[in-house]
């Protein structure tokens, strides 16, 4: 229950974070969302024992968390919770990857560990910049974007309904659940078949609700098509942000940057 | 269960993404073709709906653990395979956005898994046939049960086969299968019971909602069938021949089943460690001075301690593995603070003039 | 105020909404209408009273189409309601629903007041025009920006009003409009719609407001008209009002506190 009360706030916070003004924001959503899916597609590239070379990464995600004045704290906790997955997933390469791969002194790394630490480190940067994505344009600007960009009408308006409805409807989730936490003693009220039947009521107030909505779209003159106004203009500033962050991801994923900072670092002590 | 962009190769991904995104287009089109207005809102709202139903869980029978709705079948059953994908699609699209599950890339992966197999073949060829024209109480429950298990089975399938594609994770693919499908058997039929109970309530409470469906909304035509089966081959042989292309390559990307079953025959014989060691220098050979030190293969306690170190402050003492010398390691070392430092600082930096203003 | 065209001079002669026997049954077999009529003529402001489930908001939803009779005639203007007719009528009639929720259904307040202007075709600087207008006359141009989910309810009443007053209707059909909102929220509602030249058609369990705000009265019982007349009258009677589910308003009620003195 808290972790489902949560994750509505989670929406709504998300949303609020949208909605400032910062260089980040002002940003065209294409541009940002072809942006970041270059960065996802960079750090997976990488062949699965690398490290160094991904460390240069985490450049992105912080200076939009920077610019964006969005709360880094906030985007971490978030980018942990999600981690299960991964971590499981990813646990077993230790176990079953055992040739020794790095010698550190007296201390011996395994490719496993290796492999293991290169995928928790292309998780963080990937999930932060998905998040990033929304926390600086904002759902909506996201859906305009994908459209604007070829997505079929019919996946990008069912998209805007869905995150439009998900308020309503989590709040009518979040009420049951209440009612059913008050009546619920000792788990009983968790059994499948109670579940179901809230289940099958929210559903049914959701039928209901589908029908008041078209009913309330025909009044207006709706034809089976969504028309929205707005318009987007890609601007020099975009163009120099979009080209700019490409040159860089492409640059990081062909050079060793750390590699080369240690050198040079070396290099210059001696 | 989601797949994640960190264990997938980008050309897995972009199989996917193609894959889903042509399903989407031929889904959009097919919709539009019956020109029923009313389906817009109505599939946005059941798409909230799925997102309020995932917030009521249950406790899972035997287990203890509480689960929640998955979806895609209860969507197919109101909806019909082509709105339900698209529903489902964009359910995913939100968790991938807000709450991290999945990932961008990972998304195409994900709305195959967990949107296609519900929608265009549990659905048409499990549960339509099994209800039939005339639904009684005991089909719907076994439809809906054994629909849901085989649609979450061959999504658990999907997830395998996209991670050992991706050759991130060192998982065998046996093992990393029977978990998968284990696991998902349970949620399958915990799913399935869920649904069939939706179904029928609503079925008692509301009959003309189902029959509307029943009628309105057809099966998968042949033509349907033609074209799934056609997206099926054409990713499975771009999946695999590309990786198959990129594992030859110098700069490719692994192919791990590959990798894993020589890796196999190496821990249980214990021999060849040679071989693998080629292997691997080969796979990463691109990397300038990469020294590998052949021949040993040194246990590493799999302590969570030690996971953890490794995991995080380890990073800084891994990420110079290529080399031997210590001159080197320390140089990796070396670079790799100063990287994170900078990048740290310039964060610092920009967010003082950004307060500032 | 927002677009009124009239109809002229014999506007005022014949009625702007006619309904004659309208009878309508649910696909459920629930006979929600079993033949009413009523007449309402220009720039009138009628109250529809009755009590839970009585009909109030089938009657509403034949005025703009949203159902079609199916039996009697319902006639708007100068069109008798019909599919070919359709286009006309929901020009003519605005719809307010009784659930903001579901009437603001686009991601920003200003898409949904320009998403009525936007389907009846009009150019781009017109539609920003009339929404603009439409926001200001109900207060509520400075959240032009903001996602519906995140407004009040009285905030989003507001917007919905201006969301169908952007069509620029003749006659703006109200369903329960006020429920839900906090006392003053509704009181500047009642101003507002006070303010507006329009023929006004609510549906609501709000009695002291259809004494406020309506010269006129229908009280409906089991899908029937049991009386129609001037709201004075007919507010007053008590008889009438037990047998309709209702009771008199508290300002009528000869409560020393809230009634006004005299
Ligand atoms: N979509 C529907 N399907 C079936 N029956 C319906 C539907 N909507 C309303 N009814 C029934 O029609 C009758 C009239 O309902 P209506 O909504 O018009 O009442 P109302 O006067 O507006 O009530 P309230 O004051 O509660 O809003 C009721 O008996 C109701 O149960
Ligand atoms: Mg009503």
């Amino acid at each position: 229950m808290e972790k489902t009360g949560s994750s509505l706030l989670d929406l709504t916070y998300l949303d609020t974070l949208s909605d400032q003004d910062t260089p980040v924001h002002r940003l065209d959503p294409r541009v940002k969302l072809l942006t970041t899916l270059l960065f996802i597609v960079c750090v997976v590239s990488f062949n699965k024992y690398e490290l160094s070379a991904l460390l240069p990464f985490v450049i992105y995600p912080i200076v939009l968390v920077a610019l964006g004045n969005l709360p880094l704290g906030y985007l971490l906790k978030k980018v942990l919770l999600a981690a299960p997955f991964a971590f499981l997933v990813g646990i077993f390469n230790p176990l079953l990857d055992r040739a020794v791969l790095v010698h550190l002194g007296p201390l011996e790394i395994s490719g496993g560990w290796v492999s293991f630490a290169s995928i928790m480190l292309r998780f963080v940067l990937t999930v932060s910049a998905a998040l990033i994505l929304v926390a600086s344009t904002g759902f909506n600007a996201v859906c305009l974007a994908l459209e604007k960009m070829g997505a079929p009408a019919a996946f990008t308006v069912q998209l805007l309904f869905l995150y439009r409805y998900i308020f309503v409807l989590g709040d009518e989730a979040l009420r049951m659940l209440r009612a059913r936490s008050l009546r619920s003693f000792g788990g009983r009220g968790m059994a499948l078949q109670v579940s179901s039947l809230m289940i099958g009521q929210l559903l049914l107030r959701t039928l209901d609700r589908a029908q008041r909505i078209h009913l309330a779209m025909r009044c207006r003159g709706f034809d089976g098509e969504i028309r929205i106004a707005r318009q987007l203009r890609i601007g020099g500033r975009d163009l120099v942000f979009l080209v700019g962050c490409s040159a860089i991801f492409l640059f990081m994923r062909l050079h060793d940057v750390p590699r080369w900072l240690g050198d040079t670092a070396m290099a210059l002590m001696r | 269960m989601h797949m994640a962009d960190a264990l997938i190769s980008p050309l897995v991904g972009g199989a996917m993404w193609a894959a889903t995104a042509g399903l989407t287009v031929y889904s959009a089109r097919k919709l539009k073709e019956k020109a029923d207005d009313s389906m817009v809102p109505l599939m946005g709202v059941l798409g909230a709906f799925i997102f309020a139903a995932q917030m009521i869980n249950f406790t899972i029978p035997g287990t203890g653990s509480s689960g929640h709705l998955g979806g895609g079948m209860i969507l197919s059953i109101l909806l019909g395979p082509y709105a339900a994908f698209l529903t489902m699609a964009s359910v995913l699209t939100v968790q991938a956005l807000f709450f991290a599950d999945g990932g961008l890339l990972a998304l195409g992966c994900n709305i195959f898994n967990l949107a296609f197999f519900p929608c265009f073949i549990a659905y048409p060829f499990i549960y339509r046939k099994v209800v039939g024209e005339r639904p009684t109480r005991r089909r719907l429950v076994v439809g809906a049960v054994a629909s849901s298990i085989l649609a979450l089975q061959m999504g658990a399938f999907g997830v395998v086969l996209e991670t050992l594609f991706s050759g991130i994770s060192e998982l065998p693919f046996t093992t990393f299968l029977l978990l998968m499908l284990s696991i998902h058997l349970a949620i399958g039929v915990v799913e399935g019971l869920v649904t069939a109970a939706v179904v029928t309530f609503v079925c008692k409470a509301r009959p003309e909602i189902l029959e509307m469906a029943a009628v309105a909304r057809p099966p998968a035509t042949p033509a349907l069938k033609n074209v799934l089966a056609g997206l099926l081959v054409v990713t499975v042989v771009t999946g695999g021949a590309l990786s198959w292309f990129a594992s030859a390559n110098p700069d490719g990307l692994e192919w791990s089943m590959f990798h894993t079953s020589g890796k196999e025959a190496l821990e249980v014989a214990d021999q060849g460690p040679y071989a693998l060691a080629a292997r691997l220098q080969e796979k990463t050979a691109f990397l300038p001075d990469y020294g590998f030190r052949k021949g040993e293969e040194k246990e590493v306690p799999a302590t969570s301690g030690e996971g953890d170190a490794a995991a995080e402050a380890g990073k800084g003492k891994a990420e110079e593995w290529p080399d031997v010398s210590a001159g080197k390691s320390l140089s990796g070392l070396v670079g790799a603070a100063m990287t994170l430092l900078l990048a740290g600082l310039i964060g610092l930096g920009l967010r003082r003039s950004q307060r500032k203003r | 105020m927002a677009g009124r065209h009239g109809h002229g001079v014999d506007a005022v002669s014949h009625p702007v909404v006619e309904v004659r026997d309208l009878q309508y049954t649910y696909p459920d077999g629930n006979p929600a209408l079993r033949g009413l009529s009523f007449s309402v003529a220009q720039g009138e402001t009628v109250a529809i009273v009755g009590a839970n489930g009585a009909g109030k908001s089938t009657i509403l939803l034949h005025l703009n189409g949203c159902l079609m009779p199916q039996a009697g005639t319902v006639r708007i203007g100068d069109f008798p309601l019909s599919k070919r007719t359709l286009p006309d009528v929901r020009r003519t009639v605005g719809m307010v629903f009784q659930d903001p929720d579901d009437q603001l259904f686009m991601p920003k307040v200003q898409d949904d007041v320009a998403f009525g202007p936007l389907n009846l075709g009009l150019p781009a600087d017109e539609v920003d025009r009339r929404v603009m207008h439409a926001l200001s006359i109900v207060g509520a141009a400075h959240l032009k920006d903001r996602p519906p989910y995140r407004l009040s309810g009285g905030e989003k009443r507001a917007v919905a009003i201006a969301s169908v007053l952007s069509m620029s209707p003749t006659i703006l059909v109200m369903d329960e409009p006020t429920s839900n909102l906090d006392p003053q929220a509704r009181r500047r509602l009642i101003e507002l719609l006070k303010t507006f030249e329009q023929t006004i058609i609510v549906a609501t369990h709000d009695l002291d407001m259809a004494f406020d705000l309506c010269a006129r009265t229908i009280v409906v019982k089991e899908g029937r008209i049991l009386t129609d007349g001037p709201s004075r009258e007919i507010l007053q009677d008590a008889v009438l009002l037990v047998a309709g589910h209702l009771e008199r308003p508290l300002r009528l009620q000869g409560c020393p506190v809230c009634s006004p003195p005299g």
